[in-house]
């Protein structure tokens, strides 16, 4: 198994992560290296045993349908870094076509 | 996007292609709280009001899912005649936008809580069954204002501004299977599924189900295949289209567009279009294949839901009667045609009607009211019926006077206009206007008498045997008593007055 370069690019670019033609090679190499060390567990992974996503066995945790009074609009828009009309002010979300 | 394509009228469309319609519906159930949060859930709070580290994604924050959300889940998939998982998994989807603050949002993928059941509805007396794939959960995102630009939309602002109160709120999408065979009713179709499901899900009492307000929204599907063929073609999926009407009109839409490409010999792309309110037509948005890498993985911040077979009968037990069953019951038991049913559902009166018969009146009198003076009052007001000022239990209550001999139909009707005028209850209205009917034959016969006087010719003809000619005089009587006559009581005096009645009671 290897990653390829277009796969880093393609993965960066859903992150948007700009990454540069050198970093490309150098995440490609190391995502490598990451695959084949987390490969080795289906060695020793034999039928019978069900993947799991949890290391406790544990299920149905829920909480009541309860109010926990929230944090309130002051609060929050106080550590953003921009806000207008009691909304997060964001950059640009499309470039223009 | 300019697209030159020239759509085909829908009769010709139909007549050379077969559609087959989906619909995927994004419900905002109606909890108390946000789905993995105790943030308030209502709609209408001041922007940001309603937010905190779980649903503005803040780091080191964990999500617990509302025990509230999962049984309505259950108990909409139960409703559906789907099977619930023994055990299911949340899962991320990632992807990029400014409403999501996590980056990616919970939602459930290949696990989903309830699979494999359907909703029957009537179209045009035809049985439509309509396979539901699933019932999923996932949470909804903040909402975006875009500044700059002409339009207000995404494309060309300047930047945005996102406010967080609806991030997290509990959404159940219901999938449909795609359903074949709708022939030239699929754009009816379409639009019969959403509306039964809207009345599944009220009559759940899960969401408030406004598609105006956004908590109920719908994507629909489209492809078309010549008659004949062996395959289905490429389905379009048109996204938010957020009324009743609209989804008829999505899909007639589209239907007219992909025959004029297939005529063309061209090829229908699978794509995301949007609908357009104004035009009732759709456009293209970015295309599928582009849009789809979400890298779902299973939600390692939220256990397993394994609902145990216990609890969904519990659940069961607490489903209320069917919009269909209910229906059922009420024809039966009100004598109704199909024709009569039908007519009250589409004025939106079933409801109406049924909370005044259980408020008194005969299912005949309600009917004769919702459907007569008040369709005609919520038509002139360009309002819906149920959103008149008054009550079920006031028009029940008008009824009832009327069968008690008190008020005629006539008198009735101003007590109407008086309530609907918000001139207080039926009872203030007849006693602060002095209504009754007159029943005091001493000042009947004083206003019969006059009628003669002034009609001497009518008066003539009556003695000379032509007691149908009494109408003109009953008419006279009924003016000059402003209508709080008995017409049949005075047509009898006229008679007897004028030497040609056989009483038909005691004076
Ligand atoms: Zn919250």
């Amino acid at each position: 198994m290897s990653i390829t370069r277009e796969e880093v690019a393609h993965l960066a670019r859903l992150s948007r992560l700009a990454l540069s033609a050198d970093e490309l090679d150098r995440f490609a190499g190391q995502l490598d290296v990451i695959i084949a060390a987390v490969a080795r567990v289906q060695e020793v992974a034999a039928d019978g045993i069900p993947p799991t996503t949890h290391a406790v066995p544990v299920t149905n945790v829920f909480r009541e349908d309860i109010i926990v009074p929230p944090l309130g609009a002051g609060v929050v828009l106080d550590q953003a870094p921009a806000a207008e009309q009691g909304r997060f002010r964001v950059p640009r979300i499309l470039a223009e076509d | 996007m300019t697209e030159t394509i020239t759509a085909v009228p829908y009769d010709e469309a139909i007549a050379r292609y077969e559609p087959l319609i989906g619909l995927e519906t994004h419900v905002e159930l109606g909890t108390i709280t946000k789905m993995f949060c105790g943030c308030p859930a209502a709609f209408g709070a001041e922007p940001n009001a309603a937010v905190c580290p779980v649903c503005l994604g803040l780091p080191g924050s964990l999500p617990v899912t509302n025990r509230s959300a999962i049984e309505y889940t259950i108990r909409i998939g139960l409703a559906l005649n789907c099977s619930i998982a023994s055990w299911c998994r949340f899962a991320r989807k990632n992807y990029f936008y400014p409403d999501m603050p996590k980056d990616y949002q919970i939602s459930q993928y290949d696990e989903p809580l309830c699979t494999d059941g359907w909703l029957d509805i009537v179209v045009d007396g035809i049985d439509f069954r309509v396979g539901i794939e699933r019932v999923h959960m996932e949470e909804d995102t903040g909402k975006s204002l875009h500044v700059g630009g002409a339009t207000g939309r995404i494309h060309g602002a300047d930047y945005s501004l996102v406010d967080y109160n609806r991030s997290g709120i509990p959404l159940v999408e219901v999938v449909t299977k795609p359903v074949p065979g709708t022939g030239t009713l699929a754009p009816v179709v379409a639009r019969a599924y959403v509306t039964e499901l809207r009345e599944v899900l009220r009559a759940l009492g899960v969401s408030d189900v406004r598609m105006e307000e956004g908590s109920l929204r719908c994507d629909v599907n489209t492809s078309l295949a010549p008659r004949g063929a062996s395959q289905w073609g490429t389905r379009t999926e048109t996204k938010n289209v957020n009324s009743l009407r609209s989804v008829e009109r999505a899909v007639r839409s589209e239907i007219e567009r992909q025959a004029a490409v297939l005529d063309a010999g061209g090829r229908v792309i699978q794509e995301t279009r949007h609908f357009h309110e104004e035009s009732g037509l759709t456009t293209s948005g970015r295309s599928k294949e582009e849009a789809q890498d979400y890298r779902y993985f299973p939600e390692p911040d939220l256990v397993p839901v394994a609902p145990a077979a216990e609890w969904v009968e519990q659940l069961r037990a607490t489903l209320p009667e069917l919009p269909s069953a209910r229906r059922a019951r009420l024809q039966a038991e009100w004598g109704l045609s199909d024709l009569d049913m039908t007519a009250l559902g589409n004025a939106g009166a079933l409801d109406l009607v049924a909370d005044t018969v259980t408020a008194g009146a005969t299912p005949a009198d309600a009917r004769k009211w919702w459907l007569g003076e008040l369709s005609r009052h919520a038509n002139e007001s360009g309002t819906e019926l149920a959103a008149l000022a008054v009550t079920p239990a006031q028009v029940a209550r008008i009824a009832a006077i009327v069968a008690s001999g008190a008020l005629n139909d006539t008198l009735a009707r101003q007590v109407l206009e008086g309530v609907l005028a918000g001139q207080g209850s039926p009872d203030e209205i007849v006693a602060a206007r002095g209504l009754a009917v007159v029943s005091d034959d001493a000042t009947l016969l004083a206003a019969i008498d006059a009628a003669i006087a002034a009609h001497q010719d009518v008066a003539a003809k009556i003695r000379n045997g032509k007691a149908a000619a009494a109408g003109a005089l009953v008419g006279a009587v009924m003016k000059a008593t402003r209508g709080q006559a008995d017409a049949a009581r005075v047509r009898e005096l006229i008679l007897e007055r004028l030497g040609q009645a056989y009483p038909l009671r005691d004076p």
